[in-house]
């Protein structure tokens, strides 16, 4: 090699100096990450907890402040512990911190919820490997533990301090005890105004502005909370049926299943957690009707009036079995055995 | 007509307007350059080289022969002298043995008539009104014509084109479908052949279609170039050939995939231990069908291949055609260089190319690209827990479970991710690309089938060798 030649590579080095980031396909990503996901559910839980606030009152914000407080500082507190990378930006601890939130009676005693998210953080999501891998909604374990611990305190629900319009405000009992006691709560109410019951129940418009949101921002799709309520309210028909009490199921009974309770924000916010639910098509069919099922036993056959929690938590509990047996087919492979050739 | 598509996938931001509008520009070789010659340039038994130390070489000339019955000639693409038979870098980041050639000033060829600089310059003119001595045109004549050429899939995956053609039962296929989907972001190389050279392009197709009576010709062209679909329909009009038609495909990426793409045009399901020609399918890559018609009517070997420099980082994005086994480094230069100091450097798509640590790299027959970036996005985020959120089942053109694949291949459970259906992964990287925890999810499921597949191998070959036992 003559010395121009080389002088002139030596030149295009410096010029053409490639790059230094080496890493397998793909070298192209999607802007969206966990945390904007995170950052969606915060902003579509705003609706449902802002009604609770409205028809409760101040006391209702400062259980959401104690239970998202309460999330962080756990969350925070025992990654430092640990010496673990601190996640609390990922906003989960957040997300966990309002769905207890939701489930709390406005008029708690602050320490309950207080205790109900170092449970959820510590217990059911950091021991159990942190993020992605608890194995039960960390919310609902934490409050199923607290009405399991503190039934009365966790079942009285304050009277609604302000409702959307006068007529017809009612007070006392959830729509949903009330159809449980035999009465039969105009659904109009249940519809629009709003209603007892907790934080993030008391509107029914503002927890379907919430999912309208979810849907929209494809963070959710529809048909885990779809399956869910249908099949709800085919298991509480059936059942009743069977039970030889069909005369119960009427407009307003079916209305107060679905509205009246924690149905319809269980299912958009809770029963399809990422970390919780089947990802495999049929899976989500079978959890589907497998908590609709749960649900109508606890809310016909149980002594409580409430199923949701329970039914979503022991749900979740089979996820890992109905996800095997629901591995879909791979694309081109047929589906007798030895498909493969 | 209404464009046709597969289930699952995705819509990456494409960045083809870059160098979409840039017509194919030839580059010279380098006068007292080095060209370099893998010979391994396909999939199959690599080539054996004909030439030796000291010898003089015209372009055009053959260097080495096809090593087997799956394998392709490699044809020198400047002329010079022979300075050494050794291993290079390739742009896969490994060595591999190369025929090395320092180009003369002259750059004289074997056949004028195959000098693109010159007489073998494109001519729309030429594939319309070209006559073919009818001894070229048997079926054996043409496949001997395409294996002797070189040719091999340029869409990158580099299977010679040859073997393609000679399914074991020619009249069973009755489907002969053009690759035109270009659905890699950024490359516009096909469209821009289909453009410049669809008179080439048709003229192929039809002479390919004499090797299968029975079947009939889908030029298969995103419908985000409607500008290539409008000009091969007006070709098409000229020619009234029945048999070959235009099939627009919904832009989404990885409609190019084989399996997708067959799955598109015929409704007809292939997965991992099927060919095309199990379903009655032959597929071949557009600009893998012109270089078919060069070598069918011309003898014209493969010495040249299209490739987009693109991105970002680069200062001026634009198609070029270039002489196979010039470096990239060179081809970088005649597209102006980098702007700045691009962060991560990309031959092929950003989907599924592969990363360069060096641009001492010979141009090979599946080189589709340099794309520079001045931002590597990959490198934005760090890579967070999975929450299971199931969006790549949902991006998974192969219906799998990439998260649990990749899961299982991580804790070595690869009998997990066999029986998952790991195998079929086509590492398109569809899920790494939706992933909101921005895990690596296509550098599990390589190393799940990686290992997987060496499982497979021994357990079948202990299989073969009990059998063997018995019968005697």
């Amino acid at each position: 090699m003559n010395e121009p030649v080389t002088e002139e590579k030596a030149e295009a080095v410096t010029s053409l100096t490639p790059a230094i980031h080496i890493s397998v396909s793909p070298h192209d990503r999607a802007s969206e990450t966990t945390a904007a996901i995170m950052r969606d559910v915060v902003i579509a839980l705003v609706p449902p907890l802002g009604m609770g606030v409205y028809a409760f009152g101040f006391r209702a914000l400062l259980v959401i402040a104690v239970c998202v407080t309460s999330c962080i500082l756990t969350e925070y507190f025992y990654q430092k512990l640990m010496k673990q990378p601190v996640t609390v930006s990922d906003l989960s601890a957040v997300v966990t911190g309002m769905i207890l939130a939701v489930n709390m009676p406005a008029g708690i005693p602050l320490w309950m919820p207080l205790l109900g998210g170092v449970f959820a953080i510590l217990v059911v999501k950091q021991l159990f490997g942190g993020l992605g891998q608890n194995i039960m909604n960390p919310a609902l374990a934490a409050r199923c533990f607290l009405l399991i611990s503190f039934a009365s305190a966790m079942t009285t629900f304050p009277d609604t301090v302000r409702t959307l319009f006068e007529a017809g405000a009612q007070s006392g009992a959830t729509p949903l005890a009330l159809v449980k006691a035999g009465e039969s709560p105009d659904w109009t109410q249940m519809l629009l105004n709003t209603h007892n019951g907790c934080i993030g129940e008391a509107s029914t418009i503002a927890v379907l502005i919430g999912a309208a949101y979810l849907l929209a921002r494809r963070v959710i799709t529809v048909h885990i909370p779809a399956l869910y309520i249908l099949s709800t309210v085919g298991f509480v028909c059936l059942i009743n049926v069977i039970a030889g009490s069909a005369d119960v199921i009427t407009v307003n009974y079916l209305i107060a299943q679905i509205c009246g309770g924690g149905l319809l924000i269980g299912a958009f916010f809770m029963a399809n957690d990422y970390v919780t639910c089947p990802v495999t098509p049929w899976g989500q069919v079978i959890y589907a009707c497998l908590l609709g099922l749960l649900t109508a036993l606890f809310r016909v056959v149980g002594s409580s009036a409430e199923g949701v929690s329970f039914a979503i938590i022991l749900g979740n509990l089979f996820v890992p079995l109905i996800e095997r047996v629901t591995v879909p087919r791979p694309y081109g492979v047929s589906r007798k055995k030895g498909g493969r050739a | 007509m209404k464009s046709v598509t597969f289930r699952h996938g995705i819509h990456p931001a494409d960045g083809k307007a870059l160098s979409a509008d840039m017509p194919i520009r030839l580059v010279a070789p380098v006068p007292g350059g080095e060209s370099v010659y893998p010979l391994s340039q396909h999939i199959g038994a690599p080539a054996v080289p004909v030439v030796s130390v000291g010898d003089h070489v015209s372009a055009g000339q053959l260097i080495a022969q096809a090593g087997s019955f799956v394998s392709a000639p490699v044809y020198a693409s400047a002329s010079g002298t022979v300075t050494s038979l050794c291993p290079r870098t390739t742009s896969s980041g490994e060595t591999a043995p190369c025929v090395v050639i320092r180009s003369d000033e002259v750059n004289e060829w074997i056949d004028p008539a195959f000098d693109p600089a010159g007489a073998g310059a494109y001519d729309p003119a030429f594939p319309l009104s070209c006559r073919i001595d009818a001894a070229r045109l048997t079926p054996d004549a043409i496949r001997k014509a395409v294996r002797e050429a070189g040719i091999v899939g340029l869409g990158g995956a580099g299977f010679p084109a040859a073997v393609k053609l000679a399914p074991k039962d020619p009249d069973k296929i009755d489907h002969l479908i053009i690759n035109g989907a270009e659905c890699e972001p950024y490359l516009t190389s096909d469209y821009r052949l289909m453009l410049e050279r669809g008179e080439a392009l048709v003229a192929g197709c039809r002479l390919l279609l004499r090797l299968f009576p029975n079947a009939d010709c889908r030029i298969c062209i995103e419908d985000n170039k409607p500008e290539a679909i409008k000009h091969i329909n007006a070709l098409l009009g000229k020619t009234d050939d029945t048999r070959l038609s235009v099939v627009p495909l919904r832009a989404k990426y990885p409609q190019g995939g084989e399996r997708m793409l067959i799955g598109a045009v015929t409704g007809r399901r292939l997965n991992s231990a099927m060919l095309p020609a199990d379903v009655g399918c032959v597929v071949m890559n557009a600009a893998s069908v012109v270089a078919c018609f060069y070598a069918i009517a011309q003898g014209r070997p493969l010495t040249h291949r299209i490739m987009t420099v693109t991105g970002d980082g680069v200062k001026s994005p634009c198609n070029l055609e270039v002489p196979i086994g010039i470096s990239y480094r060179d081809v970088l230069a005649a597209a102006g260089g980098f702007a700045g100091k691009p962060e991560k450097v990309i031959t092929g798509g950003p989907m599924m190319g592969t990363a360069l640590y060096t641009l001492d790299i010979p141009v090979t027959k599946t080189s589709a690209s340099i794309l520079a970036l001045a931002k590597d996005p990959v490198a934005l985020h760090d890579t967070t827990p999975c929450v299971h959120c199931g969006k790549c089942l949902r991006a998974c053109p192969e219906n799998l479970v990439p998260q649990l694949l990749s899961q299982a291949a991580d804790r070595g459970e690869f009998d997990v991710f066999e029986k998952y259906g790991g195998m079929e992964c086509i590492e398109c990287g569809s899920c790494a690309y939706v992933c909101p925890a921005k895990r690596h999810l296509v550098q599990s499921m390589r190393y799940g089938k990686r290992q997987t597949g060496a499982i497979i191998r021994a357990r079948k070959a202990a299989e073969a060798a009990r059998k063997g036992g018995t019968d005697k």
